[in-house]
């Protein structure tokens, strides 16, 4: 969470089964099933919804108007003065790119998440596996500790971590960020993981050790297929708390040739007077790429919010 | 910008090919052993990735923050416990304090409440209208919250009075005849504070009423049907038979919007970097560490930070016990 990506997420114990959004098994619920939602359920709904889009189609909009007109009056007057419609533009969305050099950031940004994403699930799949199917003396204080570090505010570490970098000179690259999105990242990846894994049946372990099998050929031709859920529902979330990311992109990258969408977008944000038109552009081809990976995964995300929490 | 892809897509393969690569080498540096001593090293190697990971980026660095919270500005010389007397004495940043202590109480209740509330209504809607309700509710998590701080401002902008307004909502005040009011400058009885929270509620619900929709239709229907049959209202039934089941996804929603409160920097740094009486103690940590230089007092800050979410640890702990005890 983002990050709010505000969030962090912790994961969460249910003991139910996963439920995706808009569950797909019905249960029959209601006093009768065929009947329709009394009218003040689906107006309270309807009218909660309006104020969460409603924001966001404004930004929508403005980023459609020219500089003055959205300097001057707000954007709901398109609606109530239609003369307006005609004096929509997409010159913003040029704009972005040739004042504030927003595909750079982009770039930078798919740079920065995509071995941000990768690299950990891979490392944490290792660590989950040892800590799912090996038996060693030390597993559940190493297990503790994992959980004990999901709540431990990352700002802890930065101070640190920017001396470090200073001293090893690696403040502003790529290696600076993924890293620390590794480190960050890792307890609940682990965690995450792991929990999904305890509730494969440990029969097919053994049988395949009976085989013959090596832990690393059972983990590469078992384990990882079989954990597809949890890997790519953790992908999903690391994706988006990086992508959406400011704390540690402005500590560890800044502003500069290597900026990713985040700091473009706030440093549009601080040059108010001018440019607002050209935030709400920049605004929206931000939230392009991490709205469709959400929709387009949003199952497995929900499923990675409430799983690994499905008792075995 | 070519090579800037070409580095990317490197990066991606040298990245993942080599730590493909390291966890090879492990593995065969464990086979060379012999038999007995392969399985007892084999799990230490294949942890040793991650816990050096772990141990570089947060256990090594909170432990050295904790030594330069007793250490001047630029952490060359101890000097006690005053970066934390500092601190605690001056007026900004016991407003600080309080600006968090409200954010702490507000949000993760509302969050609670609205996504209790989204998920009970939309479970009472067919399937169509319960799944585009909650995509609509839960988009705002992929948005971020510096895109949120963009949405955002165009609800919370406030031109002087005479001209015309483009945010939303002095847009509804002059509607009604009212003057516009500078929202995020207002902070008697710290409006703008919570202004930036609704920001927060806006971006979380979605997040609470998934898992909570979730631990709610995990409540046996026959439970509700005996309850129904022995007269139960809607009301009662909600209270006393659903919010029992779901405690423990209550209280882990609570939590995990809790932490994400604590470190809640950037839509306030977003939207007034902390002035008008807005600032919490995320954005005051970068603040005294880019702004006044002082790794002090931003050690100091987060070393309490960090005290205050020791007695959630623990809960986290002891509820992870319980969870294994019962696997």
């Amino acid at each position: 969470m983002s990050s709010t990506q505000a969030v962090t997420p912790v994961p969460v114990q249910l003991g139910t089964d996963a439920t995706s959004v808009g569950s797909r098994t019905r249960r029959t619920r209601k006093h009768d099933p065929a009947a329709k939602s009394p009218m003040w359920v689906r107006i309270v709904l309807v009218v909660i919804c309006l104020m969460w889009i409603i924001p966001t189609f404004g930004l929508a909009m403005t980023s459609f108007r020219q500089q003055d007109d959205a300097a001057s009056s707000g954007w709901w007057t398109v609606f109530t003065t239609p003369a307006n419609l005609t004096r929509l533009t997409l010159q913003n969305y040029s704009d972005i790119f040739t004042k504030a050099d927003m595909g750079t950031a982009f770039v930078n940004s798919l740079a920065i998440s995509i071995p941000a994403t990768i690299i950990p699930i891979l490392i944490a799949a290792f660590a989950a596996y040892a800590f799912t199917f090996m038996a060693f003396p030390g597993r559940d204080f190493l297990l503790i500790a994992i959980v004990a570090l999901l709540v431990v505010p990352t700002q802890v570490a930065l101070v640190p971590l920017l001396k470090l970098y200073g001293q090893l000179g690696i403040s502003g690259t790529f290696l600076a960020i993924w890293a620390a999105h590794i480190g960050f990242g890792m307890s609940l990846a682990v965690y995450l993981i792991r929990n999904y894994m305890a509730t494969l049946p440990r029969e097919v372990i053994e049988s395949a050790k009976i085989d013959g099998a090596s832990h690393f050929q059972t983990f590469w031709r078992l384990i990882v297929p079989m954990s597809t859920p949890a890997l790519a529902s953790f992908a999903i979330f690391q994706f988006l708390w990086v992508w959406n990311d400011l704390l540690n992109a402005l500590i560890f990258i800044g502003p500069g040739p290597n900026q990713p969408l985040t700091i473009a977008l706030v440093s549009l944000l601080g040059q108010q007077g001018q440019g607002w038109q050209l935030l709400t552009a920049g605004g929206l081809f931000t939230m392009i790429l991490p709205i469709i990976v959400f929709l387009s995964l949003q199952r497995y995300f929900v499923r990675g919010l409430t799983a690994g929490s499905v008792k075995g | 910008m070519l090579i800037k892809i070409i580095n990317a897509v490197l990066a991606v393969l040298g990245g993942v090919g080599g730590a493909i690569l390291i966890f090879f080498v492990l593995n065969k540096l464990a086979e060379v052993l012999p038999g007995k001593w392969e399985d007892r090293v084999k799990p230490y190697l294949f942890l040793l990735p991650a816990f050096l990971a772990i141990a570089l980026y947060l256990v090594y660095p909170t432990v050295q923050t904790v030594l330069y919270s007793f250490a001047n500005s630029t952490s060359t010389a101890f000097v006690g416990f005053s970066n934390y007397g500092d601190l605690l004495t001056s007026k900004d940043f016991q407003s600080t304090l309080f600006n968090t202590l409200l954010w702490i109480i507000v949000v993760p209740t509302g969050t609670i409440v609205l996504g209790l509330l989204i998920a009970t209504l939309a479970d009472r809607l067919r399937p169509r209208g319960e799944k585009t309700a909650k995509t609509l509710i839960f988009l705002p998590m992929a948005i971020g919250a510096v895109g949120a701080g963009a949405i955002w401002r165009f609800v919370y902008a406030s031109n002087p009075p005479g001209q015309k307004q483009i945010g939303l909502l002095n847009g509804v005040v002059t509607g009604f005849g009212g003057d516009p009011v500078n929202w995020l400058q207002l902070s008697t009885g710290r409006v703008n504070s919570f202004l930036l929270m609704v920001m927060l509620l806006w971006a979380q619900a979605g997040f609470a009423m998934v898992l909570l929709s979730a631990a709610i239709k995990g409540v046996p229907t026959e439970t509700l049907e005996a309850a129904r049959l022995d007269g139960a209202g809607e009301g009662s039934i909600f209270f006393r038979i659903v919010v029992p089941q779901i405690r423990t996804t209550l209280i882990t929603v609570f939590i995990t919007v809790l932490i994400g409160v604590l470190k809640t920097f950037d839509i306030v740094y977003v939207m007034t970097n902390g002035l008008y009486n807005t600032n919490v103690v995320a954005v005051d940590f970068y603040n005294q560490l880019f702004t006044n230089q002082n790794a002090g007092y931003a050690a100091a800050i987060v070393v309490m930070l960090m005290v205050v979410i020791i007695p959630v640890m623990a809960y986290q702990i002891r509820q992870f016990r319980a969870e294994e005890a019962a696997r």
